[in-house]
Order: structure tokens, then C-alpha cells, then sequence
């Protein structure tokens, strides 16, 4: 007698292997890496920088002093840590910065995407990217010894033909080293940042449109003006912000061309500034166990200020990538 | 009779027009040494200031005398933008001019086998060299590339294969930790690792903080990589009944794996020349450390950073060196990224 086997319908699922799920897992675990390292960069400056933000309080970003007096046994006397005067100056050379990189950036941006010949194009967009891998010591050095002259040449010019305008006041008439030079350091800095996005979103303009614009026998300039600019223009600000962001924390490039002083000073033309990260690297190497707290804090103000911009930035580029237009 | 029509191309440039555009280029050049000679004003700056007014005036007056105002307009633009590409070439060309003249009087043979242990920057270049900081910024670049390649490659696989729910915001995080700066990654070392723990300088603290700076350049540029993967491999791989963890490591990685080893290369682009975190953590000691675990270890932005800042002529020299060779080998890892990323999709 025969007897038929009948084989028992397979179990089909969508569970994952175990193999599936500890991939998942691992991949999901080195994904969450970024979130753990800011979340823990946040946590340790705070941490440390505590006993200073608390002693200070609100002072520590409106004070511009920066003082610790010490016994002859090295206690502490007398501290008091402020930032206004830094603060003000990473502002005031960033912005420097972006108003000299913002116009040169578009303008070769521009020049990139619709004017230049195939071979010069790949040629100049190589040139960029390879600046934008130079270290910020190169252009530190090169800036001090190099750029700085001829800046404070401008920098006196400026003031001699068009020191009527405000922005361009300097008293006294002293410009070496000033917020203008680092500025000047910054732009040449971020104009590989801000060309790149720029060029990236100049190139998303619509075709259809570009050619609808040629058809009605425009200029080239006259289609720039009604597409692409149009469609360009929130990303081009989201790029300068992130050049902003990117000009807010350099280091050692202002650190070589720029004179700190504790002073809030709001003429761009005098050389006398501050930079909140060139001040950790000032203060550093002498500092005691409780100044390092307070540069510590110092730190951390800067980190929140540049992922703040950062932040703003992404959003604005990201918005303007999805909406087309 | 039969005639052949010869193709025109009546939207190329005719020689009379190339002749037309290189005697106002002449021009405006004369026009700037004229002006330059008569009135008060000078320097290069004036030549050149001039000479691209005198060349934009020219070009638009041609332009609105031939076919009016929107050609004027478009002629004058064409010349603003072609300034903004020469402003921004200037300072690249003149940065490689400079170091290349400045740094090779410094190039001897006996920096690439000395270290600074006997020697002080403001010493002859005779004596003493960078050995130490290559291999240091070697140690530190390793290391790096050690801690940061799998965390980098990771993200970007949990953004392009796994797609889990936290896709939005890993993406927003990496972009903000790129601009992280870098001192603050320095400090953060400082701060969590370097103080309560090992208490000592070495090059794993450096490297920890350059890890931190090339997580995201990494992650980004996988990210973009494996993007470019087409779907079909995937659904080939899933088809054969390979898992999703056999399906991206035995086809998916392999495909894309030019791709990420450019990446990586860009990523230490970022970080050779890193300066500031280094200041803060890895001590920069004068002679070649064997232990990259413990000691302070020297770098070659350390070195550039120290004999820049002794100020003499001879260690301005060495620091000249130190740059053409930091940018030497930041230009190698460059062209090496770009060689692999004409395929970026590997056969």
C-alpha cells in the first residue's frame, strides 16, 4: 500500500532573520552615533563650564571683561569672565566675512553654470574644491604674512575716500590687525563653500523655463534675471548662512591675523577685535584649572551659535531643494 | 549641377569678431596705464580696477550700439561674472605661489630624516626636521580613519538601506555636526576623555577630535554613493533570497566600493591640515613618539604652528617647508579622491 505524503504548507513571514536584525540594530547603532556625539559634546561643556555659567550668570555674554587675579599660592582672588566683547567681534568679522564672499561666491557661480566653456568649467570647479581642502593654517599664515599688507591698505583707502559712511569710521587711526583683515581671511575661506551650494542650486533652475526664456529672445542675463535667480535665490542665502556658520568657528586663521582686545568695538576698521574661539586658543595655555571652565563655557556658547546658524541653514537650502521653485 | 550646401554656424565667433574683442581687451589695458599715469592714483590694484570698468563700459557701449539696452546689460554682466571667477581664482593661485617659492628653500633632504628632539625652530635648517611630524600626523590620520570610517559608512547605510524612522533627523544632525567647529571638538576631548580619564596628551586624543570632523564628511559623501547604487542590485540580490544584511555586504558595499574609499580620501582631506582641536589635545612633542596611546606626539600643523610662531627668518622658513609639505600631501589625497570618483559606481 502507497501512501501519499502530503507536505505541510511552509511558514512564510516577514520577520527578519536574526542575522537581518542584528545588522538593523548595528546599523541603526552607528546612525544614532551623530545624535550621541552632539548630545554628549553638549552635556560635557555644560558640565564642565557649570561653576562659571552659574557664578556669571548672564553676565558671562554681556561683560567684556576677562580677568583672574591670583594670590602668590595661586588661589583665586578674583575672577571675572565675560564675553560680549568676543562675541561681538565672531560676529562683526564673519559678517565682514559673508558681505565680501557673498557677491564674489554668486558672481562665479553664475559665471560656472552659464557663461564659462566645458573645459574651464571643470577646470575652475576642480580649482574650488581644492581650495575648500586647503587647511585653515595655510591661510593663516599666508594670510598674516602675505594678504595682511595689502588689506591694511585697503583698509586705509576705504577710510580715506569713504570714511563719511559710518561702517567705515576709525578712531584712532590705527588698522593693523583688525576685524577687516580677518574678515577679509574668512571670505577667501567660505567662497568655496558658498560657490559650490550656490552653483548646485543655480543648476536645479528648471530647463523648461531657461528654454521658454531663450524662446521669448531673451538675453542671457535677461533669463538669469527672470529664472534662475527666482529660483535660486532662498538657497543662495541658506549658503551664506552656512558660510557664516563655517566663518563663526574658524580658528586659527582669525588667531593669526586678528589683535584681541576686551573691548566691545564695533568699528570694523580698527585693529581691535575679538573672536571667541581664537580666545580659547589665547587663554589656553596658561590657564589655571578654573579658567579652563570658564573656556569651556566659552566653548559651548560658541557651539550652540554655530549649530543654531548650521541648523537655520540646512533648513533654508533643504526647503528650497524640495519645493523646485 | 548639383551644389553641396557647406554647414555654417552662424552662432560661432567670426574672426572679425575675435579680432573686435581682443583689440577692446588691448584698449582697455591702455586705457588703465593712461589713466594710471596721468591722475594720482596707483598700484595694481588701480591697473586692475580700471582696467575691468574701462573693459565692462566698452563691452556694453559696443553692445547697446549694435542691438540696444539688453544687450548693453547682458555684455556688462558677462563681464562682472568673469570678474568674480578671476577674484576668486587670485588668492588660490597666489596661496600656491607662495608656499611652493617659500617652502622649497626649505625643502632639504635632512628634514625628511631628523626630528626637532635636538634642534630649535629658530636652529639652521641644517639641523633638525619634520620626521616626526609626518609620522605623527600619519599615527593621527590612521587612527581617525579607524574610528571614523565604520561610524560614517554606518550612518550612511542606516540613511540608504535601512530608512528606519529616524531618517529625517540623522540626516539634519550630520549636516549640523559638520559644522561643528573644530576647536569645539578639541575641547570636548578635553573636556570628557583627556581630563577625567587618561590625563595624559596623546595621539588617540587627537584623533578622537578629528573623528569627530570626519564623521560627517564621510557619512555625506557615502551617503551620496550609495544613492547611486540602482535599485535593480538590490531587488537582485533580495530575488536570489539573500537577506538584507547579505544583499548590502556582498553586493551593495562592493558596488559602491570606489565610491566610499573616496569618501574616506575626502575625509582626510578634512582633517590633515586640522589644526585648533590638535593645539588642544595632542601636546606636540619635538621627537618621534612609538606609543600612540600615550605621550604628547607632534603633527605637521603642530610644527608649522610652532615655527610660525618663533618668528625668526630660519623658522619661518621651516614653517614654509612644513605647509608645501602638508599641502603636498593634502593635494595627493585630493587627486587621489578624484581619480576613483570618475567610477564612482565600480563594474
Amino acid at each position: 500500500m502507497t501512501t501519499t505524503l502530503t507536505p505541510s504548507p511552509r511558514t512564510l513571514s516577514t520577520e527578519p532573520r536574526r542575522s537581518d536584525k542584528v545588522f538593523r540594530g548595528v546599523v541603526t547603532g552607528g546612525g544614532l552615533s551623530s545624535l550621541v556625539i552632539l548630545g554628549l559634546i553638549t552635556a560635557f561643556l555644560a558640565y564642565r563650564g557649570f561653576e562659571v555659567l552659574q557664578k556669571e550668570g548672564i553676565g558671562f555674554i554681556t561683560n567684556s571683561e576677562w580677568a583672574i587675579t591670583k594670590d602668590e599660592s595661586g588661589n583665586i582672588i578674583e575672577s571675572s569672565f565675560g564675553l560680549a566683547a568676543m562675541l561681538v567681534g565672531t560676529i562683526l568679522c564673519s559678517l565682514v566675512a559673508v558681505v565680501i564672499a557673498l557677491p564674489i561666491s554668486v558672481l562665479s557661480a553664475l559665471y560656472l553654470n552659464f557663461y564659462a566653456p566645458g573645459w574651464l568649467k571643470k577646470f575652475l570647479v576642480t580649482v574650488i574644491d581644492l581650495m575648500a581642502a586647503f587647511p585653515s593654517l595655510l591661510f593663516g599664515v599666508w594670510g598674516f604674512l602675505v594678504l595682511m599688507p595689502s588689506v591694511e591698505y585697503w583698509a586705509r583707502l576705504l577710510n580715506r575716500h569713504l570714511g563719511f559712511i559710518p561702517a567705515f569710521e576709525v578712531y584712532p587711526p590705527y588698522f593693523t590687525r583688525s576685524p577687516f583683515v580677518a574678515g577679509v581671511v574668512l571670505a577667501l575661506m567660505i567662497i568655496p563653500i558658498i560657490t559650490s551650494i550656490s552653483r548646485e542650486i543655480f543648476a536645479q533652475a528648471p530647463l523648461d523655463r531657461i528654454q521658454a526664456a531663450y524662446a521669448l529672445g531673451a538675453t542671457r542675463w535677461a533669463m538669469i534675471k527672470a529664472v534662475v535667480i527666482p529660483h535660486g535665490r532662498s538657497g543662495v542665502i541658506g549658503g551664506a548662512m552656512l558660510g557664516l556658520g563655517r566663518a563663526l568657528g574658524e580658528t586659527v586663521a582669525v588667531y593669526t591675523v586678528l589683535n584681541i582686545v576686551f573691548d566691545i568695538n564695533w568699528q570694523i576698521l580698527l585693529g581691535a577685535g575679538g573672536n571667541v574661539a581664537s580666545l580659547i586658543i589665547l587663554k589656553f595655555g596658561e590657564a589655571g584649572e578654573y579658567e579652563v571652565k570658564a573656556l569651556m563655557a566659552a566653548g559651548l556658547v560658541l557651539f550652540l551659535l554655530s549649530l543654531i546658524v548650521n541648523a537655520a541653514a540646512n533648513l533654508i537650502i533643504r526647503t528650497t531643494g524640495k519645493s523646485g521653485r | 549641377m548639383t551644389t553641396t550646401a557647406t554647414p555654417s554656424k552662424p552662432w560661432e565667433k567670426s574672426n572679425k569678431d575675435r579680432v573686435r574683442d581682443f583689440s577692446f581687451f588691448i584698449f582697455a589695458i591702455a586705457f588703465s596705464y593712461a589713466v594710471v599715469g596721468v591722475t594720482e592714483m596707483k598700484g595694481k590694484l588701480a591697473y586692475a580696477f580700471i582696467f575691468f570698468v574701462a573693459y565692462a563700459v566698452l563691452v556694453s557701449v559696443f553692445g547697446f550700439i549694435t542691438r540696444g539696452a539688453p544687450a548693453a546689460k547682458d555684455a556688462f554682466v558677462k563681464t562682472l561674472v568673469a570678474v568674480g571667477s578671476v577674484l576668486t581664482l587670485i588668492p588660490i593661485a597666489s596661496i600656491i605661489f607662495t608656499v611652493v617659492r617659500n617652502g622649497l628653500p626649505g625643502l632639504k633632504l635632512n628634514i625628511f630624516t631628523q626630528d626637532m628632539s635636538l634642534a630649535a625652530p629658530t636652529d639652521p635648517l641644517t639641523n633638525g626636521g619634520l620626521l616626526h611630524a609626518i609620522i605623527g600626523t600619519l599615527t593621527l590620520v590612521v587612527l581617525a580613519l579607524v574610528m571614523s570610517v565604520p561610524i560614517g559608512i554606518l550612518t550612511a547605510l542606516y540613511l540608504t538601506e535601512v530608512k528606519g524612522r529616524f531618517s529625517g533627523p540623522i540626516r539634519f544632525l550630520v549636516q549640523a555636526m559638520s559644522g561643528v567647529p573644530s576647536i569645539v571638538a578639541g575641547l570636548f576631548i578635553l573636556s570628557a576623555v583627556l581630563y577625567p580619564i587618561t590625563k595624559n596628551y596623546s595621539a588617540l586624543m587627537g584623533a578622537m577630535a578629528l573623528t569627530i570632523l570626519m564623521i560627517p564628511t564621510v557619512a555625506r559623501a557615502s551617503e551620496e554613493v550609495l544613492l547611486l547604487i540602482p535599485d535593480d542590485l538590490r531587488e537582485a540580490g533580495t530575488a536570489l533570497g539573500g537577506t538584507q544584511w547579505r544583499t548590502v555586504a556582498m553586493i551593495v558595499i562592493p558596488a559602491a566600493r570606489s565610491g566610499l574609499l573616496t569618501a574616506t580620501i575626502l575625509g582626510i582631506a578634512r582633517i590633515a591640515g586640522e589644526t585648533a582641536p590638535l593645539l588642544l589635545v595632542s601636546g606636540g612633542g619635538d621627537k618621534i613618539n612609538p606609543n600612540p596611546f600615550s605621550g604628547s606626539v607632534g603633527s605637521l600643523p603642530y610644527y608649522v604652528w610652532k615655527s610660525f610662531n618663533a618668528g625668526t627668518a630660519e623658522s619661518l622658513t621651516r614653517a614654509w617647508a612644513g605647509l608645501l609639505v602638508l599641502m603636498i600631501l593634502i593635494l595627493i589625497f585630493f587627486i587621489a579622491a578624484r581619480a576613483l570618483s570618475t567610477r564612482k559606481v565600480s563594474k
